[in-house]
C-alpha cells in the first residue's frame, strides 16, 4: 500500500515536471497578487507590515486553490481514474498520495517564497520561520479541503468557478488561524497556540479528508 | 422492533410520503400562521419597551428566531443527507435539497435583519461580530450546496455529491464560529458591547419563542410542498 | 396609532427588518405554489 502511495506520488511529480509552467504560473499567481496589493492600498510601511500576513495567506489559498482543478482532471479524461477506482489499492490511499503530491507541487513552493514576500511588505525577519511554518502547515489542509470539492466538481460545466465557490468558505477557519499565528508572533504574544491549532486541523484533514475525497470521486464516477 | 423499522422504510419510499408530506404541509402551514399571528401580537403589542435600546429591539423577534432556523435546518440539511448517504433511500437527498433554499433564506433574513438592528444600537450596519460573520459564511455554505446540485444534471448524483459536501460543511460549521470568534477578539475594533437584553421580560421571551414556533412550522410546511415538487418532476 | 408605527423613530429599521421578512417569505411562497402549478400540468 505504500509502495502503491509512493508510486502515484512519483507519477505525479513526474508528471508536473513535465508540465512546469504550470507549477510556475501558480507560483508567479502568488507573487503577482501578493504585490498588487501595495499599489491598491498605499505603501505605508505600517500598514503594509500590519496587514502583510493576511496578505500573504490569502493569496496562497487562493494560489493553491487555482491548481486544484488539475488536480484530477487529467487522469479524469483519459480513463486513469477509473483504473484507480478498480485497482486494488484503496481509494482512500489514492486520494491521500495525489494530494500530498499536489501539496508538493502546489503548496511547499509558496512556503518556500512566502519570505521574499514578506521582505517587500517589511516583515520583520524574525517572523519569517513562524510565516513559513504556519504556511507549511496550513498549506497541505487547503489542499485536502480542496481536493474534496475538485473531486465533487469533477466533469461539470463551470467546474472552476463553482469549485471556488464550495471550497473558499471552507478555507476560512485555516485562513483566520494561519495568519492569525504571524499577527500574534508579531505582537510578541507567542504563536504556539495557533500552530498547533494548524497541526491539529492538518492530523484531522489526514484521518478524515481522504474518506470524503474517495466517496466523492466514487459518486462523481458513477 | 422490525414492525416499527419496517414503518420508517414504509415513508422512506417517496410514493407513499407524496400524500403524507401534503397534510404536514396543510396542518404546519396552518399552524404557522397562527402562531406567527400570536407572536407578532405578542411582540409589537404586548412586549413592553426595552430600556436601553427602545422599540429597536423589537427586531429580535424575528432575527433570533431567523438565525436559529438557519443554523439548525443547515444541521437538519446534512442529517438527511447522512442517512441517505447511509442507506441509499431516494427520500433522503430530496428532502436535503428541499431544505437548502429556506435555510439560506433564513440566513439571510437573520443578516438583514441583524444589519437593521446594528444601525440603531452599534451605530454601524455591519461590525465583523463573530455570530455575523460565521451567519455570513453559512450563507456561503448553503450557496454552495444548491449551485452544486445545480450544476449536475443526473439527480442522484446531485443529492449524492451535495450529501458529501453538507457533511463536510456541518463538521465545519462550529470550527468556522470559534475560529471566526477567536479572531474576533484579536481584531477587536470599535469596543460594541454585544450583550443582548441581559434581563428579558417574560412576555419578550414568550414572543420571541411563538416566533421560532412559527419559524419552525413554515420550515416544516414549505419543505413538505417542495419535496412533493421535487418528487413529482423526478418521477415524471 | 401613528405612534406604534413610529416606533420610537426607529421605524426604518423595526419595519425594514419585519418587510422584508414578510416580502421574503410571501415571495417563497408564491414561487413555490407556481412551481406547484407547473409540476401538475
Amino acid at each position: 500500500m505504500l509502495e502503491a502511495a509512493r508510486c502515484i506520488v512519483y507519477r505525479e511529480l513526474l508528471l508536473a515536471l513535465r508540465r512546469r509552467s504550470d507549477v510556475a504560473t501558480a507560483l508567479l499567481f502568488f507573487v503577482i497578487v501578493a504585490s498588487l496589493f501595495p499599489l491598491g492600498i498605499g505603501a505605508e510601511p505600517n500598514l503594509l507590515r500590519s496587514i502583510a500576513p493576511g496578505v500573504i495567506w490569502v493569496a496562497a489559498l487562493l494560489s493553491s486553490m487555482l491548481s486544484l482543478g488539475r488536480l484530477f482532471a487529467a487522469d479524469h479524461a483519459d480513463g486513469t481514474l477509473e483504473q484507480m477506482l478498480l485497482g486494488a489499492t484503496p481509494l482512500g490511499v489514492v486520494a491521500l498520495a495525489k494530494t500530498f503530491a499536489h501539496w508538493l507541487v502546489a503548496g511547499l513552493p509558496l512556503v518556500a517564497i512566502a519570505p521574499l514576500i514578506a521582505l517587500q511588505y517589511d516583515l520583520p525577519a524574525a517572523l519569517y520561520g513562524v510565516l513559513a511554518l504556519s504556511l507549511a502547515l496550513g498549506t497541505p489542509v487547503l489542499s485536502m479541503i480542496g481536493a474534496i470539492g475538485a473531486a465533487l466538481t469533477l466533469g461539470l460545466r463551470g467546474g472552476g468557478v463553482l469549485l471556488a465557490l464550495l471550497v473558499l468558505p471552507l478555507y476560512v477557519p485555516v485562513l483566520i488561524v494561519g495568519a492569525g499565528a504571524v499577527e500574534m508572533a508579531a505582537a510578541g504574544l507567542g504563536a504556539g497556540a495557533q500552530l498547533l491549532l494548524l497541526g491539529a486541523a492538518l492530523v484531522l484533514a489526514c484521518a478524515f479528508a481522504p474518506w470524503a475525497i474517495a466517496a466523492a470521486l466514487r459518486i462523481s464516477m458513477e | 422492533m422490525t414492525a416499527s423499522s419496517i414503518r420508517w422504510f414504509w415513508y422512506a419510499s417517496p410514493q407513499t410520503f407524496f400524500p403524507l408530506a401534503g397534510t404536514i404541509a396543510r396542518w404546519c402551514g396552518l399552524a404557522a400562521a397562527l402562531l406567527a399571528a400570536a407572536g407578532l401580537y405578542v411582540g409589537l403589542f404586548i412586549a413592553p419597551t426595552d430600556a436601553q435600546q427602545g422599540e429597536a429591539y423589537r427586531i429580535i423577534f424575528i432575527h433570533v428566531p431567523a438565525a436559529w432556523m438557519s443554523m439548525f435546518l443547515y444541521v437538519v440539511m446534512a442529517c438527511w443527507a447522512a442517512l441517505g448517504l447511509a442507506f441509499n433511500t431516494r427520500l433522503s437527498g430530496m428532502m436535503a435539497s428541499a431544505i437548502a433554499p429556506t435555510g439560506a433564506l433564513f440566513t439571510f433574513i437573520a443578516l438583514w435583519t441583524g444589519s437593521l438592528w446594528g444601525k440603531p444600537t452599534w451605530g454601524t450596519w455591519w461590525v465583523w461580530d463573530a455570530r455575523l460573520t460565521s451567519e455570513l459564511i453559512l450563507l456561503f455554505l448553503y450557496f454552495g450546496f444548491m449551485a452544486l446540485q445545480a450544476a449536475i444534471d443526473d439527480p442522484r448524483r446531485a443529492d449524492r455529491a451535495g450529501a458529501v459536501l453538507a457533511i463536510v460543511g456541518v463538521v465545519n460549521v462550529p470550527i468556522i464560529y470559534y475560529s471566526v470568534k477567536w479572531w474576533n477578539t484579536l481584531h477587536q475594533g470599535a469596543s460594541v458591547s454585544l450583550t443582548r437584553a441581559p434581563s428579558m421580560a417574560a412576555t419578550m421571551l414568550t414572543g420571541m419563542l411563538l416566533m421560532a414556533l412559527a419559524f419552525w412550522l413554515y420550515s416544516i410546511a414549505v419543505t413538505m410542498v417542495r419535496v412533493r415538487c421535487i418528487i413529482k418532476e423526478r418521477e415524471a | 396609532m401613528s405612534e406604534f408605527f413610529a416606533m420610537g423613530g426607529y421605524a426604518l429599521y423595526v419595519w425594514g427588518s419585519y418587510g422584508v421578512t414578510a416580502a421574503l417569505l410571501a415571495l417563497e411562497v408564491f414561487f413555490l405554489r407556481k412551481r406547484v402549478r407547473e409540476t401538475k400540468a
